[in-house]
């Protein structure tokens, strides 16, 4: 499992070359990426006694083949920007081909008057070198892809910044979309949300691929919601099946504010996503909900920590997986209560719905409760569609095909049903059912 | 309640006293191949077993701790330090009149000869590393049960023992039952002959008298097709400033149709490390039932298992678990269907007071070409003080046709209008409280046999005196 010397050198040139295409960046951005590639190559891959790499498949993790600076020559950009309007109203949107933006729609006048900052990571770090020291990569990887974090830090080019000033809030969503375009194209997608006190604000990031070519993905969000902010958030993750992907997440909830988070996971060969929500301060609550359609040979290995330590706040987790066709998914989720985080109320759910004998679900719900005055409680269910609601359809008259599909359509809608934004909701509807009836969309 | 004091007892004091150590056998401190040789030649074993013992040993030695998931406190065990044998006498006595004096009066205050004539069909009390007495009532015995220590079970029913030892848990299962490989000494064999029902329980007493001491009895229990068993285990030991191991390992095997109910009250004074592998095996139609109270002890790391070999096997686990300051109950279930229609149930209940830790580890797997397989699990914590802690780590893989299971976990404190309604019913706070700990376990201790969980109540009842606050 070790790398290969070899490898060693090949992504250490990558990395070079990396550094010397920043040349007009900073100098702490360039220290900043070079301390992160070192503790990348220093740190070992994924051992098989690691607790946090439990029952996933280790194998298929190598990047070797990865190109970590692909220029994407023949880009059809239009199409692409096209293709990166799933909303008629938008507060601003970016696209990123290949960690390269090729649209970029800013926030109105009457916003950016208000102190609202909505640019691409490359500009922030020329503009907003303050707002990235204190927040750009501060958050601790706790779930175990510590080093994936780290090839992150070391390659990341682009991304959003979005910083919300004290109480200013904004209706219309703010869209960050992401393309993998070329052969082994490398895509680091970097979304970073700082709400100030009693603002509220809406972003939605998308994760997809332009052609059917292997990429790799390594993404990482943070979301801070400061005092009474208010932040809502989804990931669309519809890459081809040919992609690697990592995603890192931490929604941070300060008093009495408010995260919600939506998943929609539908893409690559192997995805690794860990989420971290955590609770910082009284009153605070965090909602995260995920779904995830998988068919042959996907592996989808879910990781998600909710940490309290402050009395007197919720989280809640749900999680949905259905599984086609010889696949697999791993959900661990820990709730971890702090001795100081009395009258916490903790929740988490695990639904897997086996579609196939050779799908595989794996369920690690676990709790970690130091706290005695809490209501913590967690429940993972695995089954198949139940012979009697198929048994109810067919005698209205539905085809057994088309009942299966309704049933698992219904399971999705209590996830799909929270995505405020309804453009939005219905395009995942259709990347759903496309996916379902192995159309392309 | 004064008849229960006479019962079974498992208050943690009574069992907190010890006699002067007069050892005829001791195989020093520390464990060589040596240790293994003098424990070989005073039981007179076949080169085989030493064999295994030897190869066992080095499967220690190249296991790691298993602290990539497990508590430190693992480290605090120094192997070195452990006296691995000692015993009086390497024959069990068919009568307490032939049992050594201090030997007998331990076992007569924890009331075990007197439990015996009241409603136990045979009984096997170990001290130390070696069974002091073994006896089977003569009616059961005619049936062709056999009830003995395992050491006799090996020399004499070689052709039944031979053939499951070491099956159910191999040597390299963990690090701990490689140990108890290497040094096994005492524990129980059973034998119950095909359609044999044995109406009243077997009970073994395990008793650690020695300082620095590690006790690593080996059981292994068969009921053949269509027999019936229930098997009782209680263990107590005083309270020294330096650790104590017990490491058993215990093996069931429950053949076509036959039932096997284990009972453990685990009582271990709050220096011992107790850390235990008990898997069973149920062939077709077979109903393996586990039922596991850990009151006390300093760690334990217990996770009863039940391989579903034969096609509609039933595996339950039961149990509750106490831990009180200074104490970490590392307990669980593992449920292994291999079979189709197999069905399993785990339900634990757990308490934590004061500083103690209780942690539930479950894994249950159903593979790709099973079909029909159910399984139930419920962990409910329950946290008595604000520094009370618990965990669950439940691992679940379920592929396959028309396989089903849940997973339910809660975690809770006793609410404060229980208390206070009971209050303004004239209860004390310290009475209402331990009124609302037995009503959180009462549907499991309704599943001990009577005896137990009339004691059990009482205990609890004692554990949460002044616990309140």
């Amino acid at each position: 499992m070790e790398a290969e010397p070899g490898t060693d050198e090949s992504i250490r040139c990558a990395f070079q070359s990396h550094i010397d295409s920043l040349n007009n960046a900073p100098e702490w951005w360039k220290a900043f990426k070079r301390d992160a590639f070192e503790s990348y190559l220093k740190a070992p891959v994924p051992q098989k006694s690691d607790e946090n790499w439990r029952f996933a498949n280790r194998k298929g993790l190598d990047l070797s083949h990865c190109d970590f600076n692909s220029d994407p020559n023949d880009l059809d950009t239009q199409s692409l920007i096209d293709k990166s309007r799933l909303t008629t109203s938008q507060s601003g949107a970016f696209a990123f081909a290949d960690n390269q933006t090729i649209l970029s729609e800013s926030a109105s006048a009457a916003l950016l008057e208000k102190g609202v900052i909505w640019c691409t990571l490359s500009e922030a770090i020329m503009n907003h070198e303050d707002l990235l020291k204190d927040y750009f990569m501060k958050q601790a990887v706790d779930l175990g892809s510590k080093k994936y974090a780290d090839l992150h830090s070391a390659f990341v080019a682009n991304g959003v910044l979005l910083y919300v000033p004290k109480g200013v809030e904004v209706d219309a969503p703010f869209y960050a979309y992401n393309w993998a375009v070329s052969k082994e194209a490398s895509v680091f997608p970097h979304t970073l949300v700082i709400a100030e006190e009693h603002s509220r604000v809406h972003l939605v990031e998308t994760h997809l691929s332009s052609s059917d070519q292997p990429s790799l993905s390594c993404g990482v969000t943070h979301l801070f919601a400061g005092v009474g902010a208010n932040v809502d958030y989804t990931l669309i993750q519809g890459y081809n099946e040919e992609t690697l992907g990592f995603q890192i997440n931490s929604n941070i909830a300060g008093k009495d504010s408010q995260v919600d988070m939506n998943s929609v996971v539908l893409g690559c060969k192997r995805y690794r996503a860990e989420t971290h929500g955590q609770i910082k301060g009284p009153g605070a609550h965090i909602d995260m909900r995920s779904l995830a359609l998988t068919d042959a040979g996907q592996e989808i290995d879910q990781r998600t920590l909710q940490t309290h330590s402050a009395p007197h706040a919720t989280s809640n987790i749900l999680f949905k997986n259905a599984l086609k066709e010889q696949s697999k998914t791993i959900f661990s989720g820990l709730i971890k209560v702090d001795e100081s985080a009395q009258q916490t109320d903790a929740y988490q759910t695990n639904r897997n719905l086996l579609l196939d004998s050779n799908a595989e679900a794996n369920s690690l719900p676990g709790l970690e409760i130091e706290a005695n005055d809490v209501k913590c409680s967690h429940g993972a269910t695995t089954s198949e569609i139940q012979d009697d609601e198929i048994f109810y359809m067919r005698a209205r008259g539905i085809p057994k095909d088309a009942a299966q599909e309704l049933i698992v359509y219904g399971f999705f809608e209590e996830i799909l049903g929270r995505i405020e934004d309804e453009s939005l909701a219905n395009y995942s509807r259709k990347l759903i059912q496309a996916k379902f009836r192995g159309e392309s969309v | 309640m004064t008849t229960a004091a006479t019962q079974i007892d498992i208050d943690r004091d009574k069992g907190d006293f010890k006699y002067e150590e007069s050892h005829k056998y001791d195989a020093g401190i520390g464990l060589t191949e040596k240790t293994i040789d003098y424990i070989c030649d005073v039981k007179g074993e076949n080169d085989w077993i030493r064999d295994f013992r030897k190869r066992a040993l080095k499967v220690f030695e190249s296991k790691e701790l298993p602290t990539h998931w497990a508590t430190k406190d693992l480290e605090n065990i120094d192997f070195n330090k452990i006296r691995y044998y000692l015993a009086g006498d390497k024959r069990a006595k068919k009568s307490w009149d032939d049992v050594p004096d201090e030997v007998k009066e331990t076992f007569e205050r924890l009331g075990i000869p007197e439990n015996e004539r009241k409603f136990l069909a045979g009984v096997e009390a170990q001290f130390d590393s070696e069974a002091a007495y073994s006896n089977i009532k003569e009616a059961v015995a005619k049936d062709g049960v056999i009830f003995m220590g395992s050491t006799e079970g090996l020399m004499e029913h070689p052709e039944i023992f031979k053939k499951w030892f070491g099956k159910v848990i191999p040597t390299g299962d963990n690090k701990f039952s490689a140990l108890n490989s290497a040094v096994f000494s005492g524990g129980s064999f059973i034998y119950v002959p095909p359609g044999v029902k044995v109406s009243h329980p077997l009970q073994a007493y395990f008793r650690i008298n020695a300082e620095n001491f590690g006790q690593f009895e080996r059981t292994l229990i068969i009921a053949d097709e269509g027999s019936e068993v229930t098997y009782m285990e209680g263990c107590t030991a005083p309270k020294f400033d330096t650790a104590t191991l017990h490491s058993a390992v215990v093996e069931l095997v429950a053949m076509p149709g036959a039932k096997i109910e284990y009972i453990t009250v685990q009582n271990w004074s709050s220096n011992v490390f107790n850390l235990v592998t008990k898997r069973a095996i149920a062939h077709e139609n077979a109903v393996v039932k586990w039922i596991d109270c850990n009151i006390g002890s300093r760690l334990t790391m217990k996770y009863p298992g039940v391989v579903l070999k034969g096609r509609k096997a039933r595996g339950e686990v039961m149990s509750i678990a106490l831990a009180n300051e200074g104490q970490h109950q590392d307990t669980g279930a593992k449920m292994i269907h291999a079979a189709d229609e197999t069905t399993s149930n785990v339900i634990s209940k757990s308490i934590s007071v004061g500083k103690g830790r209780s942690t539930y580890r479950g894994q249950v797997r159903m593979p790709k070409h099973l079909k029909g397989c159910k399984n139930n699990t419920e962990c409910d914590a329950l946290l008595i003080n604000s520094d009370s802690r618990t965990d669950t780590y439940p691992a679940i893989t379920v592929r396959g046709d028309k396989n089903y299971v849940q997973h339910e976990a809660s975690v809770s404190k006793v609410s404060a209008e229980q208390i206070f309604y009971m209050q303004q019913r004239g209860l004390s706070e310290a009475e209402a409280m331990s009124l609302s700990v037995n009503g959180f376990v009462n549907d499991l201790t309704r599943q001990f046999p009577m005896e137990y969980s009339v004691e059990l109540k009482r205990l609890i009842e004692l554990e949460m005196e002044g616990s309140v606050g």
